[in-house]
């Protein structure tokens, strides 16, 4: 039999796994550039590298998602935070350990990391 | 690890009669090849309620909505969508906002208008997966009522809410659960009825199908409510995905010690048994599905006493409809006022329809009681297909009444529709167009409750039986003036006297198109002409002569050889080998043929 606490443990674990299903405009969306550019440039562990920092986190109201070739092929891996309410920052040339840098500075602090966005790389 | 993406497959039965079991497998080879199992979680999930563009497959968590996809679809959803994050559009639900993005899929015209109360977890959870019925707080209004409520301080919640009945009679279901509580006896039960049985409703079906634990955990609070310890579903053996989940809900909630004695240890027990029906419409009665359950004969019993009093094994017994429990829930952990707040004076909360017939949208839809039929049809519904006019809409299956084209800014609610001669019903919603015959429609319906009367009272068992026969005098062309008259007087008679549900509504159907469309009724009898050009004993199939060209199309459909004529000539219908299948008209291209 499971106990009261038990249930509750399911619920809370539940909740942060199924949390990507039904938008609210009030989420954190981090795209990662998925296209045969960002791919071949490295972009699945960059995305991985993110959805793993956001589960280790307990981040429910972060929503991670993919998009095409926006043009910027050079760049890639390309990924985007939009924070409701602000400007979308566009990260360019992401490796895992600056994904996870960018989650901790930018998603979760709100501090963005302008080294790896586009001006912050020709500074 | 946290999967990035969720790929939800409808596995309603529309759907998979849809083959959504194979779209299920083929995006677990596609997912596999890619090498994205670890990633990307794939569930089966109940109905969406857009039965009309299914297959339907949603990808989250971008939300995008997928329709009438097929085996051959998924690899590119697979290949695009998932691995390079490019919908494919060409399979997207869509429309548009003024500036051309894409809208919400909340923001459709068929989901905008609804209000998903009872319906809230179809279409998103497994309900494979007792884990992700707890997600969306699963079992913890059965918690609330067992640590901070009496049974009675239950019932009164319930009470307070407003519900009624959603299985047809709108009776308070507060009362009913007070009558419950009230006899004293030491063993009670709980049933749940599942037998739907109308032509054309699924509601009860979807749930089942969509969210079984809703309805167990309802169970289990009226349980705890009433002071009983066992509850019985009955379903009918022709709902197999129902059955099924139902089966798989219970074990898992056995397994949990959600289900059983001393559940979670708050020194409650309750259990629940499946009882299978056979599929006779009959049995959806209440007092016949207690006999049912028993083992006995499928037939209903004198009221009172009421099943509150004396039901199964002779016990009090609480016995409510799907839909019914499940807005037990919400009630509890929202609160009566919250429940209330919805709907119309005398009817609270949202209504589950299944739209059928004429109509775009064929589907699932569940709405706030007081929403008007123009706004299901024209707005949900998408209106109806091929620029035909709206003529009636049917609720309430073979119980219920027709609701003609002048009512359809009716306020959907129990007493409405009970005021303009139809009722609520348990929801079916049938929707007519200008080529359906009205005395046909009413044969139809009577066609169905003749052949379910179980045969215990002879009003319905005869009654309904000679109101047929004056029905199909009518589309005959051999009924007269008096006919009439003494249908409507038999309707009555019937009503009157029968001893249950089926019988006292079987004429209504009959009853409300003579009120709304006695015309078409005189039509037949008097001009012996079927207006919508249904019933074939009244139609003839003519050419004229004026109009055909004689390109022998006509010559060529027709499956009897009854047409003959040489080319470029006007051809002509021998009447005596016709046998009005419509053949030649479809194909005419100048409209020569009339009928």
């Amino acid at each position: 039999m499971k106990t009261l606490a038990e249930l509750q443990a399911i619920r809370d674990r539940m909740k942060s796994q199924m949390a990507s299903r039904g938008t609210d405009a009030d989420d954190i969306r981090i795209v990662v550039g998925m296209a045969t550019c960002g791919i071949a440039a490295g972009a699945r562990p960059v995305l991985n590298a993110i959805v793993e920092e956001v589960e280790n986190r307990k981040l429910t109201n972060v929503k991670v998602t993919q998009t095409g070739c926006i043009g910027m092929c050079k760049l890639e891996p390309l990924v985007d935070v939009i924070m409701p309410g602000s400007e979308k920052v566009t990260y360019v040339h992401v490796t895992p350990e600056k994904a996870r840098r960018i989650i901790a500075s930018h998603v979760v602090n709100g501090n963005v990391v302008t080294e790896y966005t586009v001006d912050g790389e020709k500074a | 690890m946290l999967e990035r993406a969720h790929i939800l497959v409808c596995g309603g039965t529309g759907c998979t009669s849809g083959n959504s079991n194979k779209i299920y497998s083929e995006f677990q080879t596609r997912l596999k090849e890619q090498g994205l199992e670890s990633e990307v979680k794939l569930i089966m999930t109940g109905c969406f309620g857009l039965c009309a563009r299914g297959p339907i497959v949603v990808v989250y968590p971008e939300g995008t909505f997928y329709q009438h996809v097929k085996v051959e679809d998924v690899n590119e959803i697979v290949c695009e969508h998932i691995l390079k994050g490019r919908p494919v559009e060409r399979l997207l639900h869509s429309e548009k906002e003024e500036d051309g993005s894409l809208k919400a899929i909340n923001e459709t015209a068929f989901y905008k208008r609804q209000k998903r109360v009872v319906l809230r977890n179809c279409g998103i959870i497994n309900p494979e997966s007792i884990d992700e019925y707890l997600a969306y707080d699963g079992y913890k209004a059965y918690e609330k009522v067992v640590t901070q409520m009496t049974p009675q301080g239950v019932i009164d919640e319930i009470k307070k809410s407003g519900l009624r009945g959603r299985g047809g009679g709108g009776f308070s279901t507060g009362m009913k659960w007070q009558f419950a509580h009230d006899s004293v006896s030491d063993i009670k039960y709980v049933v749940c009825n599942a037998d739907e049985g109308d032509p054309g409703a699924f509601m009860d079906r979807s749930l089942l199908e969509g969210d079984p634990h809703a309805v167990i955990e309802a169970m289990m609070i009226a349980g705890y409510a009433i002071g009983a310890k066992q509850g019985y579903i009955y379903v009918r053996a022709e709902y197999p995905i129902a059955v099924q989940r139902l089966e798989i809900a219970i074990g898992q909630a056995r397994e949990y010690g959600i289900l059983g004695k001393n559940i979670m240890g708050l020194g409650h027990d309750f259990d629940i048994e499946l009882r299978l029906g056979a599929g006779a419409f009959v049995c959806g009665e209440e007092t016949a599905l207690l006999n049912s359950t028993e083992g006995k004969r499928g037939e209903p019993r004198q009221r009172p006493p009421f099943p509150a009093v004396k039901g199964l094994f002779e016990k009090p017994t609480l016995i409510n409809n799907v839909e019914t429990y499940g807005n037990i829930t919400q009630i509890i952990l929202n609160g009566a006022d919250w429940f209330a707040s919805m709907g119309t004076e005398k009817s609270k909360g949202t209504k589950v329809f299944a739209l059928g017939g004429k109509i775009n949208n064929t589907g699932l839809v569940e709405i706030p009681m007081g929403t008007t039929l123009r706004t299901i049809i024209e707005e949900i519904g998408g209106g109806i297909p091929n620029g035909k006019k709206f003529k009636a809409a049917q609720t309430g299956g073979p119980s219920g009444g027709c609701i003609p084209a002048e009512l359809i800014d009716t306020k959907i609610d129990y007493d409405n529709l009970i005021a303009i001669g139809s009722m609520m019903g348990s929801g079916g919603l049938i929707v007519m167009d200008e080529d359906n015959c009205m005395v046909d429609i009413a044969k139809f319906f009577l066609e169905f409750t003749v052949d379910e009367s179980c045969g215990k009272c002879t009003p319905c068992r005869i009654g309904n039986k000679r109101l047929y026969e004056m029905l199909d005098s009518v589309t005959k062309g051999t009924a007269t003036m008096e006919d009439l008259d003494k249908m409507e007087q038999l309707c009555y008679y019937i009503k009157e006297n029968s001893l249950c549900g089926l019988g006292q509504t079987a004429p209504n159907p009959v009853l409300s198109t003579l009120k709304y469309f006695r015309d078409e009724y005189v039509e037949h009898v008097k001009n012996k002409r079927c207006p919508a050009g249904v019933c074939k004993a009244l139609v003839s199939f003519k050419i004229d002569p004026a109009l055909c060209i004689g390109c022998t199309k006509c010559k060529r459909n027709c499956p009897v050889n009854a047409i003959s004529g040489e080319i470029k000539q006007p051809h002509v219908i021998d009447a005596s080998k016709c046998i009005k299948c419509g053949a030649c008209l479809q194909g005419c291209p100048k409209n020569a043929i009339v009928r």
